[in-house]
């Protein structure tokens, strides 16, 4: 299965890290996903945003490792954002209700300033 | 039409092969709307996801078997593992997202999902494991009419 993590600053925006993810985000990827935003997050790299344009599944699973990492960087002061959902997987925060807790945004420049504001 | 039966190792590396082959058997019936097949992909996964985790637990080495039986109306699926059981009723009740203590909560989502995704759900034990039952008709009007021809059959067996 294809997955993959591309992780940068964000252009104008060096206090923000981007993530991008592509592929299936199920049981079996999103330990590789937790692993880099843990690593992250103790490096100090704590305002971050999730693109997850290249995802085209995604399950409780890929929720749970959001989950915790939303949590862990609020911990730290940070904040998480998601940008650029695909249909079918912004359907599975808005079943569940996280995207109560997480606004899915359409561009990544929105994403940025809703963690740049906070 | 027939039924497929396919059979995977307890592992997360074979998740995305139980998806790929329960859509591509949805698929065989052209009626079947994407958003349906796109609903019925989560939540084999959910399922097959407890199916590995209960198997984990127990150090289990035993297969998990996916089984779809597909008509033109319908797709049920059956999702049987030897993981030595699973209890719904231990599932935790999930704060509402307002709850600041909802952030704690990174597990329990999967059965939610189904519940919400599939027209039909069911868990039971069955034999060493436990069988997750999921039924989804090929579109929500064609649920809803099954629904209702079920309720207007019922006093003709009374």
């Amino acid at each position: 299965m294809h997955f993959a993590l591309d992780v940068s600053a964000a252009p104008g925006a060096d206090a923000v890290t981007i993530v991008a993810v592509t592929g299936e985000l199920d049981m079996a990827s999103a330990p590789r996903l937790r692993q880099e935003l843990v690593s992250l997050a103790s490096a100090g790299r704590t305002t971050i945003v999730i693109d997850l344009a290249g995802v085209d599944f995604l399950d409780s699973t890929g929720l749970g490792v959001v989950l915790g990492a939303l949590k862990r960087v609020r911990a730290a002061g940070g904040d998480l954002a998601l940008a650029r959902t695909e249909p079918q997987v912004a359907k599975v925060f808005e079943i569940t209700r996280l995207s109560d807790i997480m606004p899915l945004h359409d561009t990544i420049e929105a994403a940025i300033a809703a963690v740049v504001s906070d | 039409m027939g039924e497929i039966r396919l059979e995977i190792p307890a592992r997360a590396e074979y998740l995305a092969l139980a998806r790929q082959v329960v859509a591509a058997a949805a698929a065989v019936e052209p009626r079947f709307r994407t958003e349906r097949i796109d609903a019925l992909r989560l939540a084999v996964s959910e399922a097959t996801t407890n199916a590995v985790e209960s198997h984990a637990d127990l150090g289990a080495d035993e297969r998990i078997v996916i089984r779809c039986d597909l008509d033109e109306e319908r797709i049920e699926v059956e999702v049987l593992d030897q993981g030595g059981g699973f209890d719904p009723g231990g599932v935790p009740v999930v704060p509402s997202p307002t709850d600041p203590s909802r952030l704690d909560y990174e597990h329990g989502l999967g059965i939610p999902i189904i519940r919400e995704l599939t027209d039909e759900s069911e868990i039971r034990p069955s034999g060493a494991g436990t069988a997750v039952r999921l039924v989804v008709y090929r579109s929500a009007a064609a649920a809803a009419r099954r629904g209702s021809e079920a309720v207007r059959a019922e006093p003709e067996e009374r």
